[in-house]
């Protein structure tokens, strides 16, 4: 889960990292009022979980308080690449020397982490580091050893970056492993006309896998912004929502990739992701399909399920359950295959209702919800 | 023969004693697996019965080695538990440890894996269904009835897209089925696979699934193109993904331009491997690549 600019300017304060004066607000006349409180002239900047806000127009500086709240009226509700701006950050503006780029991010290949930072740092580092890539020093971080003063020391010496990074270096690191973050990102570190050293902007990416033993974010504060996304986390949930017509519910990560891929070969686009998971019971097949279906663009539902260790008569009761509870009004087409497959599709046979549909393999029943997608 | 796994493989199941551990140990047991025993430090000492099978619960890895020459233990013990689970097993001195357990902290995995890289353990998940090389054994939580012993080897990142595929091809069969895990970060790679794979006389083609993030596979790609002879045909999930968003498996994310199936596909293929449009088109692909070396 990525977290908005505010929160990780929040962890970076916390962890002793220098960022500038700053509040969160969802109101206009607040952020007249918090621009009073930092001097006048200020920053308003969208809070949305997605770059490039600056070019798209969310950033912008004010000269004094009234004009604050005019430009965050104007950021307010807007949508940057799908995203909505419910909030804005209000920020001092600082008087910048020189902008520097330091992350940490998850060398996947490797097994572990890698430090990348440049001197050159800001909004078009991309660029910098497609076309100069020798401008972006990487450096590995051992596991075992994490960034001590002396790694980071390594670091800054790479990136060419000034001596006093380093303790921002060290600190950066421990908000990676205190907060089982995958990503930090400081762009750009500045180092201000005074000579501090800032963090402008940062963003962090944490690890959902780690939600067990990290309390500090409450489920609000992470919850996604698509309404649908976040009644299925509510109910513990996988699911994604995509802008297709055809709903997809399936067993295994995988599978239900798959799943979107043959629909979308079919020529009818994918309406979300629905993972299941391995058991398929009637409790959680009715908790999906109510959330599938609660999604107005889904014009029929495919139902895609490889009984592997769960048996298919097993997810078939589930199947007949769940279309007892939530009463669909638009047509399933379901493919159950594997173990005890030829009961499964007898059990559902057996109740026969009217807008459900059966297909023996995964293809065909991809082009069966494609065709209905189309006619419906 | 088979790769990671054969009949004289001796499995040890970390978490057995767990609902989850009781479950697929029972499942292994009567898939032909030598299970030598549990691991569960307030258990040990005592005798499990699991239908016609008494497995003895050791207090610790290296006590189950000890007493029963284990070469192989199956994780299952919960995400919190799991990094000191296989860090014991490797410190122990197993081969191989099968990492069944799904939502470890990547902080943790990346921590176990170089631990067990560094001690010679061979860590196959975590997030992983585990491996089977039917008619031999099975370690983990593949169904082992799927299909039976043959010359076709896999590798995958998914678990139902594996089983999916040993369904199509349950006719033919295979020698080693391997689910790698979904996790951004897993101790054993699709390389490591295919390396395995040519160097094992009883497999004649690799199947390879991979998926949506990192380029696990754009690097086998390479490895197929300067490494491997045996024919090798893939299917990759994800086209449909949008960008930035985790598609069920913690490492199944595309992030800008990289990760991206049609990228994955590319490489493939400009190696030399066909990749199918769907599972069903990917197992035809199998098939005719066998009629056409027979």
């Amino acid at each position: 889960m990525d977290l908005f600019e505010h929160q990780a300017r929040e962890l970076f304060e916390e962890h002793g990292i220098s960022v500038p004066r700053a509040e969160v607000t969802d109101s206009p006349e607040e952020v007249r009022a918090i621009a009073r409180r930092l001097g006048g002239r200020v920053v308003v900047k969208a809070q949305v979980r997605t770059g490039g806000r600056g070019r798209a127009g969310g950033v912008r500086i004010a000269a004094d308080p009234a004009a604050a709240e005019l430009t965050a009226r104007q950021i307010l509700g807007m949508d940057i690449k799908g995203h909505p701006v419910r909030t804005v950050m209000v920020a001092e503006p600082v008087a910048i020397e020189s902008e520097f780029y330091v992350s940490y991010v998850l060398d996947r290949g490797a097994g572990r982490f890698l430090a990348i930072a440049s001197a050159e740092g800001g909004a078009d580092i991309e660029e910098v580091a497609a076309t100069r890539p020798e401008a972006v020093a990487r450096v590995p971080v051992d596991p075992a050893q994490g960034v001590t003063s002396a790694k980071a020391a390594e670091i800054a010496d790479a990136a060419g970056l000034p001596a006093r990074t380093v303790d921002v270096l060290v600190r950066l690191w421990e908000v990676l492993v205190r907060e089982d973050a995958l990503l930090v990102e400081v762009n750009p570190l500045v180092r201000t006309e005074q000579g501090r050293i800032l963090a402008l902007d940062g963003k962090v990416t944490l690890d959902d896998n780690a939600a067990f033993r990290q309390t500090r974010w409450g489920e609000t504060e992470l919850a996604p912004d698509d309404p649908l996304e976040a009644a299925a986390a509510a109910k513990g949930l996988t699911y994604v929502k995509l802008d297709g017509e055809v709903g997809v519910i399936g067993n295994g990560a995988g599978l239900v990739m798959s799943t979107l891929d043959v629909v979308a070969g079919c020529g009818a686009r994918p309406a979300n992701f629905l993972d299941i998971g391995g058991g398929a019971s009637a409790h959680v097949m009715a908790d999906g399909l109510s959330v599938v279906l609660a999604d107005p663009d889904v014009k029929c539902v495919l139902v895609n399920v490889f009984g592997g260790i769960t048996a298919c008569d097993a997810v078939a009761e589930g199947i007949v359950r769940a279309l007892d509870s939530v009463r669909p009004t638009k047509h399933l087409v379901v493919r159950l295959d594997g173990n005890n497959a030829a009961r499964g599709r007898a059990v559902l046979d057996a109740r026969a209702h009217p807008l459900v549909q059966q297909a023996t393999t995964m293809d065909g029943a991809a082009r069966r919800a494609a065709e209905l997608a189309h006619t419906a | 023969m088979a790769i990671y796994l054969t009949q004289e493989s001796k499995v040890l199941v970390q978490g057995m004693t767990g609902a989850e551990g009781m479950k697929h140990t029972r499942r292994m047991l009567a898939a032909g697996t030598t299970v030598v025993g549990g691991v569960n430090p307030r258990k040990a000492g005592r005798t499990v019965d699991l239908d016609d099978h008494a497995v003895p619960v050791f207090g610790s890895v290296h006590e189950g080695m000890d007493a029963t020459g284990a070469d192989v233990s199956v994780v299952f013990v919960p995400p919190a538990f799991a990094r000191a689970a296989v860090t014991e097993a490797a410190d122990a001195g197993i081969g191989l440890a099968v990492v069944i357990t799904e939502g470890i902290p990547v902080h943790d995995a990346v921590a176990f894996t170089a631990h067990a890289r560094a001690r010679g353990t061979r860590v196959i998940g975590p997030n992983c269904p585990g491996l089977i090389s039917p008619g031999q054994s099975n370690a983990g939580i593949i169904p082992a009835d799927i299909t039976k012993p043959g010359r076709i080897g896999l590798v995958s990142k998914s678990g139902t897209l594996t089983y999916q595929l040993m369904h199509e091809l349950r006719d033919t069969g295979f020698s080693t089925c391997v689910g790698i895990g979904g996790d951004p970060v897993v101790g054993t790679t699709h390389i490591d696979c295919l390396t395995a794979f040519e160097d094992d006389p009883d497999t004649e083609i690799v199947v390879l699934i991979g998926e949506i993030g990192g380029d696990a596979e754009e690097r086998a790609a390479a490895y197929v193109r300067d490494h491997v002879t045996k024919p090798v045909v893939a299917y990759i999930a994800g086209f449909t993904a949008p960008e930035g968003r985790t598609m069920g498996h913690a490492g199944a994310i595309v992030s800008g331009s990289s990760g991206t199936a049609q990228a994955k596909k590319e490489a493939l293929e400009a190696a030399g491997v066909r990749v199918g449009s769907t599972p069903t088109e990917t197992a035809r692909l199998v098939l005719a690549a066998l009629e056409d070396g027979a």
